[in-house]
């Protein structure tokens, strides 16, 4: 084991409490800053109220919701030596106003560094004055339509409200009315008057997306935020604006009225729109997917993920989703299809079968699958998928798992470079089976006509194409949200995601009715887990050996292997 | 806990008296003619009558009655619910089901960007609690005095939104009563908001 350096302290009071704190934390680009007043109080375990401040944006400072009152040491005096009280400790000055002494001064906590032998009072009363004030300013023109709010559930404004809020408005002027549901970009929506002017979007797509598109305009009450006029916000992260955006300012069109966030159930997963894999919570209810958000993974993808990756979960509802075990003769139930199936395969000749599976399954399944073809020499592949790469997160590759199936051995490192030689083992006759995941083969290179000639096509997938169309046996398959697995990205980082909602229909995980499979041709051990199955392909597949990896290991970050 | 029966005095161990008794309050209810409280000013033309009329009679409910909960509309025959989807949370027996509009949702009055798409209520399920009234902060939703809900399906007794604001009418009450409370648009806050909003001057 590595030992960590020692990392140089400081010690500073919360509350009363001495509490060492590291003298510098990362910024947002991760250089080392001193730590702020806010970042101690956490050490401490004590949470700053803040709606401008977030760890991943440069620290603007105008909210003003997180002032604490403070107290500093003494600056040394002609001796040398700092200021003493009676009792022999040096002496603090609780901050006060210049002009007014006795009335006590707050410092925003997000912005201010600390010094060593600093007093924070992050919860006397003089502070819960100041958040008091800050935060009844905030809701003068606030329009209180939390009813009709789509971030009321997990609105800062709401939840400081209840904490440091009071009981009733004092002010009894006429609210500035600012205008609601302005059509911000193609996927957003922003309604000015819930906006509290943090900033945050602004710094965001300015500093992090590298967007100067939002700004303010106007003044004092009748702030708001705004484009360029003509100039629609579509640039490709704009929807982690809506995360960021502490109240309901900023509103996603597409998970707008939706569903009220409280009933979604939260589940990590991982993005499937590229070999990224940023890292996501599905917010689902009753089997219905509702939204993707990203999940915080400094390895990966920061606190953002993409539009396109955040809008690509519509295909798991799909109406006409394959919900249906087919075989031959029709409908078949489970147990006898793999039956069959398998007796079919006992009796394949070796070189007599090929395996086209998508780069979107997990590593489990192609390494079973890996496994399966094994048995019979068979030549097997996947289909690339390319797009362009980006700046922040996008990669070229747009398969989920492209690198998972390179290191299964499914294919090579030119993805899809044998399904020529496939596709010619069919015309030849040579190849009579071939087992197809998650693939429409028909636009790669093997078309129906082809596709007839075989004694044998197995084919799961999710939705309909013309390859399930002549599937002798269609098994359903189930997306991710819909099964446990795990991805291993294009930097080589194998991830975990897990089961969100049930599947539709008849509809299994793959890697369960191909363990039964594998299980049933090649007479290898079973395992019923697939915690058990991750770890024995962690102890066959040589990448995953090197690093060691076990499921439990991975965590909710996942890990790196050498690639 | 061991509990001390009184004793019978010898009066009441002679049995018979006790006995007569009850036949004397029968007898004595059989030649009343006085009208039972219960039925209140329906009886007037049934002074004698102990035997009310159910269905075609039924009992007046006393003020605060927890009947079936029903949508109501606002003074101008509008929908006042908001699809906040509160009284869904709030429900034990997950009686209430919404189905929120999505940002193509229309609503049918000014100024409430929001209104259900569909609203049911599972009146097998629901058990008047009244939590649904609580919660309401559109006061769009009532318990009402309606009590004997019957159905010949179980599919009947789950009344959608067109049958729930039928049934629960405009709500004059809660109009009045903000208007006693000196709010003078009573409770039409998305008309008040955005009556101010055109007011004011525009500044985009």
């Amino acid at each position: 084991m590595q030992t960590e350096p020692a990392v140089e302290t400081v010690t500073v009071k919360v509350d009363g409490r001495a509490v060492e704190v590291p003298r510098t934390t990362p910024n947002w680009q991760g250089n080392p800053e001193p730590t702020t007043v806010l970042q101690a109080c956490k050490h401490a375990g004590i949470e700053i109220p803040h709606y401008c401040y977030h760890p991943k944006l440069p620290v603007a400072g105008n909210c003003r919701m997180c002032l604490v009152h403070v107290a500093m040491p003494g600056r040394p005096g002609p001796d040398g030596k700092p200021p003493m009280s009676e009792d022999g400790t040096p002496k603090v000055f609780p901050m006060q106003l210049p002009y007014e002494p006795g009335t006590p001064r707050g410092v925003i906590g997000c912005a201010t560094g600390i010094i060593p032998g600093m007093e924070i009072y992050a919860s006397s009363p003089e502070t819960r004055e100041m958040r008091e004030a800050v935060l009844e300013s905030l809701l003068i023109n606030h329009p209180l339509d939390c009813s009709i709010c789509d971030q009321a559930g997990e609105c800062k404004l709401q939840e400081y409200s209840v904490e440091h809020g009071q009981p009733e408005s004092r002010f009894a002027e006429v609210k500035v009315h600012k205008p609601k549901a302005v059509d911000l970009g193609p996927r957003i929506t922003l309604d000015a008057e819930r906006c509290v002017m943090c900033t945050r979007c602004i710094r965001f797509t300015a500093d992090v997306a590298g967007d100067d598109a939002l700004g303010i305009v106007n003044r004092g009450s009748y702030n708001a935020i705004s484009t360029y006029p003509g100039q629609p916000f579509d640039n490709n992260y704009t929807l982690n604006t809506v995360d960021i955006c502490p109240v309901g300012a900023l509103t996603s069109d597409d998970f707008r009225f939706q569903m009220r966030v409280w009933f979604l159930k939260e589940t990590k997963s991982l993005c499937t729109g590229c070999g990224t894999g940023c890292n996501t919570v599905i917010g689902s209810r009753e089997n219905k997917m509702y939204r993707y958000e990203p999940r915080r993974n400094n390895a990966v993808n920061s606190d953002w993920m993409c539009d396109a990756g955040r809008l690509d979960y519509k295909w798991i509802g799909r109406e006409d989703r394959l919900t249906k075990l087919r075989g031959p003769k029709g409908d078949i139930t489970w147990p006898s299809a793999l039956q069959e199936i398998s007796g079919h395969l006992a009796n394949a000749a070796e070189g007599s079968v090929a395996v086209v599976t998508s780069a979107r399954q997990t590593n489990e399944e192609l390494f079973l699958l890996k496994k399966l073809a094994k048995r019979y020499k068979a030549l097997t592949d996947a289909v690339p998928r390319k797009g362009e790469a980006d700046h922040l997160l996008v990669a070229g590759d747009r398969n989920p798992n492209t690198t998972g199936a390179q290191l299964t051995g499914i294919t090579t490192k030119r993805v899809g470079s044998r399904l020529a030689a496939i596709a010619k083992g069919i015309a030849s006759g040579k190849i009579t089976t071939l087992i197809v995941f998650g693939e429409d083969v028909t636009q790669h290179g093997i078309d129906a006509t082809l596709l007839g000639t075989l004694k044998l096509l197995i084919v799961s997938d999710i939705l309909p194409n013309a390859t399930t169309k002549k599937a002798n046996y269609l098994l359903p398959g189930c997306a991710h949200a819909e099964k446990r697995g795990t991805f291993t990205n294009v930097k080589g980082r194998v991830q975990k995601f897990t089961k969100a909602f049930e599947a539709p229909g008849d509809a299994m995980p793959e890697w369960e009715v191909l363990h039964e499979l594998v299980h049933a041709v090649t007479g290898l051990d079973g395992f019923n887990s697939i915690e058990g199955l991750f770890n024995q392909m962690a102890g066959e597949v040589k990448a995953f050996k090197a690093a060691g990896l076990t499921w439990a290991s991975l965590g909710d970050k996942g890990a790196d292997v050498k690639l | 806990m061991k509990v001390d029966r009184t004793e019978l005095t010898w009066w009441e161990r002679l049995y018979l008296p006790t006995l007569l008794n009850g036949f004397k309050v029968t007898l004595r209810h059989f030649f009343s003619w006085k009208r039972s409280e219960v039925y209140g000013d329906k009886q007037k033309n049934y002074s004698a009558k102990t035997t009310m009329q159910y269905p075609e009679e039924k009992w007046d409910v006393p003020t605060g009655y927890r009947g079936a909960p029903y949508l109501v509309k606002d003074v101008d025959d509008k929908t006042k619910c908001v699809s906040c989807q509160l009284c869904e949370f709030v429900c034990p027996p997950r009686a209430i089901r919404i189905t929120p509009p999505g940002d193509s949702g229309v609503v049918d009055r000014e100024g409430a960007e929001k209104m259900p798409k569909e609203f049911e209520i599972d009146m097998l399920r629901c058990i008047y609690c009244g939590y649904c009234q609580e919660v309401c902060p559109e006061e769009a939703i009532y318990l009402l005095k309606d009590n004997a809900i019957t159905g010949e399906s179980r599919e009947e007794l789950v009344y959608d939104m067109k049958k729930l604001l039928a049934l629960g009418g405009a709500d004059k009450r809660a109009y009045d009563h903000h208007v006693q409370d000196g709010v003078s648009d009573g409770i039409k806050k998305w008309e008040t908001k955005t009556r101010e909003a055109r007011e004011q001057p525009k500044f985009h």
